[in-house]
């Protein structure tokens, strides 16, 4: 029996910021996989180093910034140390991307219907006459209403719920096997968002596409994600499915993360809180990234190389993970 | 008793383009109404929040409550005293330093330029007031430390600098506080601490809150009262629990349906249906009945007034015929 | 301030104290050597030359008298028989030499240069001072309190900027010339130079802090300050002005390179500097009627001068722009 080869695996990706006050690491010895269909949730904090994750996926890491080591595999072929010509074929093509400001990746002086029929006859071996009809397609099936009519329009002239459609009918046109998505509805009101997540859930279904939707809403992940990855300082500290990191979450962070969400203490007097904040890239403390925040930080903690997931069966990179038979105080 | 009174508050901004182009293309100028005859009362030491979404008018509200914006019409009252139509000066300070604001981007609410010292006494500072001791003192209630007044707003942490914004606030021992989102820029375990201080701050100095967001999760947990905007118009007002359980207003129960939720993973819900309308042309009627699932003739013609339900008010024909779906 | 590290300090709550990633505080002079500005200059080798070649002009200029051979404007120390040296030839007469030649009056070219530096940089840098202060608060105020104070000044400066600053300059030279009497025309020839120039160049500095203004204006701690019940004028120069200082000093820089040419320039058409004080425009009209007949050098030296002073401060107002510009990092 094979076991089918995942859409996307990262083994052990890092990412360097050389700076003149020595190497950031934004990004330290990442791992997951992503199967067909999937949609994998990653949250954490500003700074956790998961938008740099995403952009390290598809080759857009802003310089200095550059992958050090590690790989990235898009259906078990490496892609991380390919050229840049062969990469922008795949960014698109075997990739698709929506990004949090739908207006940074439409070009306000084309109409919505050039810049689809232009991505797929760059992509797929058609001819205008098909181009233009799965552009159609494409924009009917994110929910656009009357889309041949609205073919002929400018992106200014969409609303941004609607703008953030033509984006994901963008990153799709070309049928990509991998989508990226980062802060997809962190711009749109509640009532919008709660359409475009049910729009990407559906679609991924729909066409077997995996998903890497990179969000800090907890709520957002709850709905939307098949199985979390949570990141901290750069590192990975808890992976593994929706319904187990949100109602029983290993890590301590993880925990603290879910109990601090006001949603989740409706009707308390107070929230729970983790005291301190991120440490910075430049001031990371030794061992556990999380130690000096960590109410089971111990000794070895602070001291012992930092634990990781994977290691001795463990899907939480702690030494002292809560048990499920714990009751999470 | 009622610390803040407002009272068929409206606000019209016109958004014409300049007058040469008007000539030119023949447009028509155009207006904006932002704020739609708003009415409620914040009784003292009570946190009422207003939740709306984008184009709700709920932070031109919270400008025009501290006098920063004046109306178009209507009035706000605070202890009695109007700030655009007083005429009494020594009144006119006094609500002033009653009054203080912390707001959303805790970036660009402190003065880059300044020293941590300077900017939460300022407030005091500016009437001639002793602010001896003052900032270290302040440092140390909002959770910081009384080292910190010589250093500068960017060698913080977006947690810290909020910290510092209520630090400021805090100084002239305000009685109100408008809240325009102060965690939306924050993240949820640094928000979570700033939201617990601020709640032990109320308790220990007695304020009031006009708490503003666009996040039902956190208004819920802040609000004493919530008030729920749509287009500039206040459609329902309600104690939280209430609100949650059983919205009277099809637009709040819309509103709370798609918020994300944790305990939520695999619901398959079918999502509301369209986008906020076009502020500067609404629609005819109730703002709403493009969107509502129970409009009738009379949602499209003519605009419900805000009524007393329950142990709150609200703005819709229907109000009481049918039970709507709400959240546990 | 205490020096300790966080950890010592006695914190009222020490969880707390986490969120300061800060280190050792370094002393003044360390923070200045390491801070991004000269960071920046000490990787910047032609910053490092222009800074060396003003330096040294400014101090030639301020301690003229000390390091000029003579007094060139003395005509008690002046030799008519010293007339028309050529350089580091011996004069025919006196037998003297002169390294940079003399003039048609026998004054050293060396020596006029100097005195010469000092007037134009005096001209140049109190032009530059006028142009500041009244642009920078001409900005403030229509950025401000916009309406029709903006309408008023911004249109005024739409038109100035319509006339080449030279022509405007010698404008206002004209019509300070037609009011001062003549006896005090020479005395207040200067001082006319200096309005004449900071006239012509307060438009950009208007311009700039106006743009600023506007989105300094907008931010929440100017509301801040506007809720307390400050007024305009002590938001205006408490607030906002130290906020938009950089791109003014940048401009300053540039436009003093700006100005000492215009100064020359003026000069140089004979409506400048009076012969009795010249700049090295002054000198440089002199030595032009003297180029065709062989003495190159009355003109040549000047010239030099006029250039190394003009360009280098142009490349650092250059290298300061760049520096500033977090954009060009």
């Amino acid at each position: 029996m094979t076991v089918p080869v995942p859409v996307l695996s990262l083994r052990d990706l890092t990412v360097d910021i050389p700076t003149r006050h020595g190497t950031l690491r934004p990004v330290d010895q990442v791992s997951w996989d992503i199967a067909r269909g999937e949609i994998l949730g990653v949250v954490g904090e500003s700074g956790a180093g998961k938008s740099m994750t995403g952009n390290a996926v598809i080759g857009l890491l802003d310089p200095p910034a550059h992958i050090s080591g590690g790989q990235v595999l898009l259906e078990g072929e490496r892609i991380d140390d390919l050229p840049l010509a062969k990469m922008r074929r795949i960014r698109g093509k075997r990739i698709g991307m929506v990004f949090q400001d739908p207006l940074t990746s439409l070009n306000p002086l084309l109409t919505v219907g050039d810049q689809l029929t232009e991505t797929i006859l760059r992509h797929l071996d058609v001819d205008r006459e098909e181009a233009a009809q799965r552009a159609i397609r494409g924009l009917d099936e994110v929910g656009i209403p009357s889309a041949r009519n609205r073919m002929g329009a400018y992106p200014h002239e969409f609303s941004g719920g609607m703008r953030q459609r033509v984006v994901i009918a963008l990153a799709l046109c070309a049928e990509p096997t991998l989508l990226i998505a980062d802060e997809p509805t962190t711009a749109l009101d509640v009532s919008v968002q709660a359409q475009i997540i049910a729009l990407l859930k559906r679609l991924c279904r729909e066409r077997g596409m995996a998903a890497m939707l990179i969000t800090h809403d907890m709520g957002v992940i709850a709905e939307t994600a098949d199985r979390v990855a949570v990141m901290y300082a750069g590192r990975l500290a808890e992976i593994g499915p929706v319904a187990q990191i949100v109602g029983q979450p290993r890590h301590p962070y993880t925990d603290g993360l879910m109990a601090s969400t006001p949603a989740a203490s409706a009707g308390q007097a107070r929230l729970r809180q983790i005291p301190g904040a991120m440490p910075r890239l430049n001031a990371l403390p030794d061992g556990c990234a999380f130690s000096p925040r960590c109410p089971r930080a111990q000794d070895r903690c602070r001291h012992d190389p930092r634990p990781r997931v994977g290691e001795a069966d463990a899907r939480a990179a702690c030494w002292f993970p809560i048990e499920p038979e714990e009751d999470a105080a | 008793m009622t610390l803040v009174s407002v009272k068929s508050l409206t606000r019209v901004f016109d958004v014409s383009k300049p007058w040469l182009n008007r000539l030119i293309e023949r447009l028509p100028k155009r207006h904006l109404t932002a704020v739609s005859d708003v009415s409620f009362d914040i009784p003292e030491r009570t946190t009422y929040a207003l939740v709306g979404e984008s184009g709700s008018g709920k932070s031109t509200i919270g400008k025009m409550v501290v006098g920063l914006l004046r109306p178009t019409s209507g009035h706000v009252e605070i202890g009695g005293v109007d700030l655009v139509t007083e005429k009494d000066r020594a009144a006119i300070d006094r609500v002033r330093s009653d009054i203080q604001m912390i707001f959303q981007d805790p970036f660009a609410s402190l003065n880059p330029r300044w020293r941590v010292r300077d900017i939460i006494v300022e407030p005091v500072a500016a009437r001639g007031g002793d602010t001896t001791g003052m900032a270290e003192r302040l440092l140390e209630q909002v959770g910081l430390s009384a080292d910190d007044v010589g250093k500068y707003p960017h060698q913080f942490s977006g947690g810290q600098r909020q910290r510092i914004c209520v630090a400021r606030a805090l100084a002239s021992e305000p009685k109100l506080i408008v809240c325009d989102e102060p965690t939306s820029a924050l993240d949820v375990s640094v928000q979570a601490q700033v939201l617990n201080m601020m709640s032990d701050l109320k308790d220990e100095h007695g304020l009031t809150y006009l708490f503003i967001s666009h996040d039902l999760t956190v208004v819920r947990h802040m609000a004493d009262t919530i008030g729920v905007l749509y287009l500039g118009r206040l459609v329902e007002e309600a104690p939280p629990e209430t609100l949650f359980t059983t919205p009277a207003h099809p637009y709040t129960a819309m509103l709370i349906d798609a918020a994300p939720r944790l305990d939520a993973f695999g619901r398959e819900v079918e999502p509301p249906e369209g986008e906020i309308p076009d502020p500067i042309d609404p629609p005819k009627g109730c703002a709403f009945h493009p969107r509502c699932p129970l409009a009738i003739d009379r949602c499209t013609a003519e605009r419900p007034a805000l009524k007393p339900f329950g142990p709150g008010r609200v703005a819709c024909h229907r109000a009481g015929e049918i039970t709507l779906k709400g959240a546990a | 301030m205490s020096d300790l590290p966080d950890a010592t300090r006695q914190g009222p709550k020490p969880t707390e104290r986490l969120e300061t990633a800060e280190v050792v505080r370094p002393s003044r002079w360390r923070a200045i050597w390491d801070a991004d500005l000269a960071w920046s200059f000490r990787h910047s080798p032609v910053a490092m030359v222009a800074a060396f070649v003003t330096l040294a002009l400014v101090l030639a200029a301020i301690f003229a008298p000390l390091v000029a051979t003579t007094n060139p404007f003395d005509p008690s120390s002046l030799n008519l028989m010293n007339g028309f040296s050529a350089p580091g030839v011996p004069n025919a007469f006196t037998g003297e030499t002169f390294w940079l030649g003399t003039d048609d009056q026998g004054r050293d070219v060396y020596s006029t240069i100097l005195y010469g530096l000092r007037i134009s940089l005096f001209v140049g840098f109190m032009a530059v001072l006028f142009a500041l202060v009244l642009g920078v608060t001409l900005g403030l105020l229509a950025g401000y309190l916009g309406g029709w104070t903006e309408t008023v000044i911004m249109r005024v400066a739409d038109v100035q900027l319509t006339f080449p600053s030279i022509l405007v300059a010698l404008l206002i030279f004209g019509i300070a010339r037609g009011i001062i009497p003549i006896e005090y025309r020479d005395q207040m020839a200067i001082w006319v130079l200096i309005l004449a120039i900071g006239l012509s160049d307060w438009v950009q500095f208007a311009r700039v802090v106006r743009g600023a203004t506007l989105v300094e204006k907008n931010k929440e701690y100017v509301q801040a300050a506007r809720l307390i019940g400050r007024s305009s004028g002590a938001i205006m120069l408490r607030h906002i002005l130290p906020n938009v200082l950089s791109p003014v000093l940048v401009i300053a820089t540039i436009s003093l390179a700006l100005a000492i040419i215009a100064e020359a320039t003026l000069s140089f058409l004979g409506v400048g500097a009076p012969p009795t004080q010249p700049s090295l425009g002054t000198l440089i009209r002199i030595g032009q009627d003297f180029l065709f007949s062989g003495e190159w050098w009355i003109l040549f030296f000047p010239a030099c001068t006029l250039l190394a002073l003009a360009l280098s401060v142009n490349l650092l107002g250059d290298w300061l722009r760049d520096a500033l510009n977090p954009r060009l990092k």
